[in-house]
């Protein structure tokens, strides 16, 4: 089993087109002044949409971070925070059940929508339509909108991440618990973030959907996968810091290249 | 504005000036410090100032291999930073991701000359020819500057190393990972002090990491460490030996007519610098500069905003990762202006005093040598003016994330990807 990064064609509304092309005016306007030649640009999508695809878009950053060979720990810091903002605010106002109901796999990939909402402000978001704006997550929250919380994740579409993880890694949790799930699978890639569980690793992307790969990516992941498959549990550098020789670690590449051909092999 | 460019191989990673602003040490992907000297003022030419041209090269790092995390680390210089001169010769740190070296670089005019048993080039002599005995002198020769690595400090980093900061007492230095903070003694390389610590017990729990760090310019015991959601905390080392309570915490309350999913990625504050005079400090957040009062927390005394254009953009520059691009910052000598970098190779200046601010260019094409740079605008929306630039046009993949400010005079080096650009005021 390898590991493959998910990479994908995301044909979406560059926001400078649509400025370019005179959609200048905030989306609520609705579709009476859009403008003639918009062939291949469908009506501006909604905020859950485009909610969607930022979360979506954000789950494929974090895969992709484990395919780097050291990844940014801020980056993915900030980028989880992110996924944890938005899901709150999705099962708050109850639209992480709805996505069940979109459309799925490919088709709401292949369609970054136009994420020109998301970028305004709440308070603009909120003149224009009854979305709740970015609000901080309701500790009383019932979560009675997610039943079995397995199927709700199980069946997100494009949020397969969460899916494999909690099949594979925990036992079934209380419904009310549907926001720890997804913070569980959170916290997991961002545990296999530190290598610490390369099995988890593996079940991250045991079911990732095969059209995404393409050769070039299948061969990064194989790559990619000998340097995962040696995790460190350990914590060799705690406080206070242990002791190290002077001497100049230079690395010797033919040792390397020997250590790379294990990997590799094995 | 004159100016003097050099190009680079590799991408420029650092720009520091030492404390005479004599000397211009740079960094690179590559491992390579290049360090330029400022020639001495020409006595006819008294109208301008010396141009910096390259005195020393080196490899400072090398790429090495961590064998247990089967992980590469980069050689890619993060930071230098100079010690004050103490004698001939001088002494800088640089540092990769996970291991800091000290550096001295040093000059040598002249040369032995006349040994006994050593020819000139170094062979040596059948001893049964030497009939005489004579005392080598010292001869000058063509000027060599030398650097050797003097200390190693490695293997007290579990994360990226993004800052280092050396004490006013010029004998301890703090070195900064995403989570640790880590106290040195200059002359001890074997043993560093951890005084800062925010890993949480579970690491799932991590939300918060730690973007830059530095001391106090005048207090010993002071220093103060920035963080990916905005705050600064500043710290007093009297008070413990693990700084993991604050003493003062700065953090400006969130605006809450911009918020949006990409508020917190754009109050990650991506450098913190204090003023010469130690009164304040600047930090750089991706659309703007705050300049904060040590002695007021709730919020900054002056915001000045970079490109302010950008924050219509943020989900294009989200999925294109330049949200995460880490913009530096810093003073000039005076601490009456404050300069920072932009895309398109633009970069800003704020003058603090009269509240006006520039947008100047670093590129040979559109500034001929020793012409006075024009400022540049940028167009967000509406009707362009001739001139202009448009939001739209801008390079996204030129960008300046490093910028320097000489001491004590109007000199600033710009490090666009793979370019350093020298400007000086034209004296009058």
């Amino acid at each position: 089993m390898f590991l493959t990064p998910v990479v994908p064609h995301w044909p979406f509304y560059n926001l400078d087109t649509m400025f370019v092309r005179g959609l200048k005016r905030k989306c609520f306007d609705g579709e009476e002044d859009i403008e003639g030649t918009l062939a291949g640009i469908k009506a501006i999508p909604s905020y859950n949409l485009q909610r969607q695809s930022l979360l979506d878009m954000s789950l494929v950053k974090l895969q992709l971070c484990h395919m780097l060979v050291e990844p940014n720990l801020c980056r993915s810091v900030l980028i989880a925070n992110t996924v944890r903002q938005i899901q709150e605010e999705m099962t708050q106002d109850g639209t992480w059940q709805m996505i069940n109901t979109q459309s799925t796999g490919q088709a709401s990939l292949d369609r970054l929508v136009s994420t020109d909402i998301l970028c305004r402000s709440s308070r603009e978001q909120a003149e224009g339509k009854h979305v709740p704006g970015y609000t901080t997550f309701n500790k009383d929250f019932e979560g009675d909108q997610a039943q079995d919380s397995s199927e709700t994740m199980s069946t997100a579409p494009s949020v397969q991440v969460p899916r494999n993880l909690q099949s594979n890694v925990w036992e079934m949790e209380n419904p009310q618990e549907n926001k720890g799930n997804f913070q569980k699978s959170l916290d997991q890639i961002f545990e296999t973030l530190e290598n610490k569980s390369p099995n988890s690793v593996e079940d991250l992307f045991s079911e990732v959907d095969n059209s995404y790969y393409d050769l070039d990516t299948m061969l990064t992941g194989m790559m990619s996968n000998s340097k995962m498959g040696h995790c460190d549990g350990l914590e060799t550098f705690s406080s206070p810091t242990a002791t190290a020789s002077n001497s100049n670690c230079k690395s010797d590449l033919n040792e390397l290249d020997h250590i790379v051909e294990i990997l590799v092999e094995s | 504005m004159t100016e003097c460019s050099a190009r680079f191989a590799d991408i420029i990673s650092t720009v520091e000036f030492n404390h005479s602003g004599e000397l211009l040490a740079t960094g690179d992907k590559g491992g390579r410090v290049v360090i330029f000297q400022q020639e001495q003022e020409n006595k006819t030419q008294s109208h301008s100032r010396g141009e910096y041209n390259v005195y020393s090269t080196f490899q400072s790092h090398e790429p090495e291999f961590d064998y247990l995390k089967s992980l590469e680390i980069e050689e890619k210089i993060n930071k230098i930073r100079w010690l004050p001169q103490k004698n001939a010769a001088q002494f800088l740190l640089s540092t990769n991701d996970k291991t800091i070296k000290l550096w001295k670089i040093s000059e040598r005019d002249k040369r032995p000359e006349g040994y006994n048993l050593k020819e000139e080039d170094g062979r040596y002599r059948d001893p049964t020819t030497v009939t005489t005995l004579r005392v080598p002198v010292f001869r000058p020769m063509d000027l060599m500057v030398e650097a050797s690595p003097r200390r190693i400090f490695a293997n007290a980093h579990t994360y990226h190393i993004n800052s280092i900061s050396i004490n006013s007492d010029y004998e301890t230095y703090l070195s900064a990972d995403d989570l640790r903070i880590n106290l040195w003694h200059l002359e001890i390389t074997d043993r560093s002090f951890n005084i800062v610590d925010i890993k949480p017990a579970n690491m799932e729990e991590l939300t918060e990491v730690i973007t830059a760090a530095e001391f106090h310019p005048n207090s010993c015991n002071t220093f103060v460490y920035s963080s990916s959601k905005g705050t600064i905390r500043l710290c007093d080392m009297r008070a413990s030996a693990l700084c993991d309570r604050h003493s003062k915490l700065f953090e400006e309350p969130e605006d809450p007519s911009n918020r949006s999913f990409f508020s917190e990625i754009i109050s990650s504050i991506s450098d913190v610098k204090f003023s010469h005079s130690g009164r304040y400090m600047m930090t750089r957040d991706y659309l703007s500069v705050k300049i904060w009062d040590l002695n007021m927390e709730n919020r900054p005394v002056e915001t000045y905003q970079v490109h302010e254009y950008l924050r219509s953009k943020l989900c294009s520059l989200y999925e294109n990762d330049c949200i995460f691009d880490k913009f530096e910052c810093c003073w000039n000598g005076s601490d009456s202006i404050v300069m920072t970098g932009s895309y398109n190779n633009f970069f800003r200046m704020f003058d603090r005093n009269t509240k006006r601010d520039i947008t100047l260019e670093a590129s040979r094409e559109n500034n001929k040598p020793r012409t006075v740079l024009k400022p540049r605008k940028v167009c967000a929306s509406g009707k362009r003016k001739k001139d202009e630039i448009s939001v739209d046009s801008l390079d996204f993949n030129k960008k300046i994330l490093h910028t320097a400010w000489h001491p004590k005079e109007n000199i600033i080096a710009v490090a666009t990807t793979n370019n350093l650009y020298i400007f000086q005021d034209k004296m009058n």
